[in-house]
């Protein structure tokens, strides 16, 4: 089975093509840049190196979400237009989800976090069992304290995963203490390919249907929820 | 014979879905539109990224249709013609990124079109452009007198220095306390009642074709304002009409001077506020008055669509204009660089 896969939820653009499961090409820039100027031309690249032509494709994978809402929307309307065009099918996955592939090896449990601004974070839990990804707890946004505390209780150590580590790090050394594992530079940033092993062997979505996972309402649909609630309350 | 160039054109710069076939630049296969109106109404105007949410998810359904009505399939189509700006940035990207998917995915051109080149070539859809000509474009963006002398040939004359003519529709409906959108709204109240009130009109310095409406908004507010105050009423169907006197007063004695002056006989009318019935009415009248030429699309054809992205997409596709993979959402972009 041929893939392409795109990611574009944080500042790191990826698209990587698979056979297999295994890689064919891959394409990586961690760079502060339009990625909807430079998604494109990735992808005509790396189709061009290996010879593929889109009608060889089986399926397109992307990185449903969360992360920047632009971004995501970006990699997501690329690959559900692409997908639909082909005939077929898009194959979503969680962009943390990605993320944690990078804790393969690792005993303990695995973190990937993406900045969500106010003291948030987009997060969830992951464990690497018998050379498979395992999801323990749902992705959410949360407050980092909060998160920490929570996984602090479970007593085992944490490989927390970001591209945004820098602006954390203090909180990670302070609510983990000795469970906090570090890793290397590379393995906070997500790689497509990795997202495609992960879409391997999942069940496709009619393109249609394929839409982001923000796992946050739009700032103005939130005040005006919060402000019926209010109303609700006063006329009580 | 070769067979007439097909066009599948996408728009998305604000909160319509839009995607349209159209077949030797002038003939409509298809165009389909789905609005958000009702998903941003109770937020009192368009919110950004509830409107890109809405486009992810209508996208390849709204394309689908299009083609299905126009009964082609890829191998029919030419190139792919998509808003490239000017709009809201988050809007413009989908459709943008969506119109490259699909033509890496047929191995077919894009085409970027200027959304207000858009707007004026309604008018090519209704009846051919003749050059030279002037263009009166009036939406909720823009307020804009655009002289044309060949395809794709845009000089602009003259702009609103403050708000456009959509937008100063949109605020006084607000102050007279009429729901979202409001401009199609105070058009209506404004053919009940008569135009009693002289409201000022700008028309800044000798021989300037630039607009101002921040004033004739101030005038209209502190009339209704000072009429509270002091406990009295005045009638929203005067307050309505006389802002509508004074608006189609400004632009229909300008556009005429810009005619005049350029020695034009061909004038369109474009955008979404070409669906004003005083503006029509009036502009029609000069026009027949001075023996110029007046084209103005029927109301489908003049709030956002893709037929007319299309249609433009159709001129740059016969000069071979086409763009790259590098095609970005570009929220300001001018329409003379085009
Ligand atoms: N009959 C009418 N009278 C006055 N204004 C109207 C009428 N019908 C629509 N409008 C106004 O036209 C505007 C919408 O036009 P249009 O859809 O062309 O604008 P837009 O696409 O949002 O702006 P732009 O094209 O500049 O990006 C709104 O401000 C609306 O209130
Ligand atoms: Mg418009």
């Amino acid at each position: 089975m041929k893939l392409l896969a795109v990611d574009t939820s944080t500042y790191v653009m990826g698209a990587a093509l698979t056979e297999n499961s295994r890689p064919a090409a891959e394409y990586i820039t961690h760079v502060k840049k339009n990625h909807s100027i430079r998604l494109m031309p990735a992808v005509r690249s790396i189709m061009q190196e290996t010879g593929w032509k889109p009608g060889d494709l089986d399926a397109i994978a992307a990185a449903e979400g969360p992360g920047s809402y632009t971004g995501v929307r970006i990699g997501v309307t690329t690959a559900k237009s692409m997908a639909w065009a082909l005939g077929i099918p898009v194959i979503g996955v969680s962009s943390l989800e990605v993320l944690a592939f990078n804790g393969r090896y690792t005993g303990g449990v695995i973190s990937p976090f993406f900045d969500a601004r106010r003291g948030q974070v987009f997060t969830g839990l992951y464990r690497w069992e018998d050379g498979r990804l395992v999801q323990l707890k749902e992705d959410r946004i949360i407050p980092h304290g909060e998160w920490l505390d929570e996984i602090r209780s479970l007593g085992e150590p944490v490989t927390a995963l970001s591209p945004d580590l820098e602006k954390h790090e203090d909180l990670l050394q302070e609510k983990l203490g000795q469970l906090f594992k570090p890793a290397v530079p590379q393995d906070h940033l997500p790689r497509p390919s990795s997202l495609a092993c992960l879409a391997a062997d999942r069940e496709g979505t009619a393109a249609h249907l394929f839409s982001p996972n923000y796992l946050r309402l739009a700032e103005a649909e939130a005040k005006w929820q919060e402000k019926q609630k209010e109303q609700q309350h006063e006329r009580k | 014979m070769k067979k007439e160039t097909i066009i599948l054109g996408i728009e998305t710069s604000c909160d319509e879905t839009a995607a349209a076939v159209i077949q030797g630049g002038r003939t409509i296969l298809s165009s389909i539109i789905s609005s958000q109106m009702e998903s941003h109404k109770r937020f009192g105007g368009v919110v950004p990224e509830i409107a890109s949410r809405h486009h992810v998810e209508q996208i390849t359904l709204i394309v689908e249709e299009a083609m299905e009505k126009a009964e082609v399939t890829f191998e029919d189509i030419d190139a792919v013609a998509v808003t490239e700006g000017p709009g809201l940035v988050g809007a413009l990207l989908v459709g943008v990124n969506a119109a490259k998917a699909i033509a890496f995915a047929h191995d077919l051109p894009v085409i970027g079109v200027h959304h207000i080149a858009g707007h004026i070539y309604a008018n090519h859809l209704v009846e051919p452009l003749e050059f030279p000509l002037m263009t009166l474009v009036v939406s909720g963006g823009h307020t804009e007198l655009i002289y044309m002398k060949e395809h794709g040939e845009y000089e602009l004359i003259g702009e609103t220095r403050d708000d456009a003519v959509g937008e100063a529709y949109d605020k006084v409906a607000r102050t007279i306390g009429l729901p979202y959108p409001g401009g199609p709204r105070v058009d209506k109240l404004a053919q009940t009642g008569e135009a009693d009130i002289d409201f000022p009109r700008a028309w800044l310095e000798e021989g300037s074709f630039d607009f101002s409406f921040s004033g004739l908004k101030s005038a209209v507010i502190n009339t209704l304002h000072n009429a509270r105050q002091k406990g009295t009423e005045v009638a929203p169907e005067v307050i309505a009409a006389s802002f509508q006197e004074a608006v189609s007063d400004v632009l229909v004695t300008k556009t005429m001077r810009a005619v005049k002056k350029y020695g034009t006989d061909r004038l369109l009318l474009a955008g979404g506020v070409a669906a004003n019935s005083g503006l029509r009415g009036a502009l029609q009248e000069a026009a027949d008055r001075e023996g110029i030429h007046l084209t103005i699309p029927p109301l489908s054809l003049c709030t956002d669509n893709a037929a007319m992205i299309a249609c433009a997409g159709h001129f740059l596709y016969e000069k071979g204009k086409f763009a790259d993979d590098r095609l970005n959402g570009v929220p300001g972009l001018a329409l003379e660089s085009f």
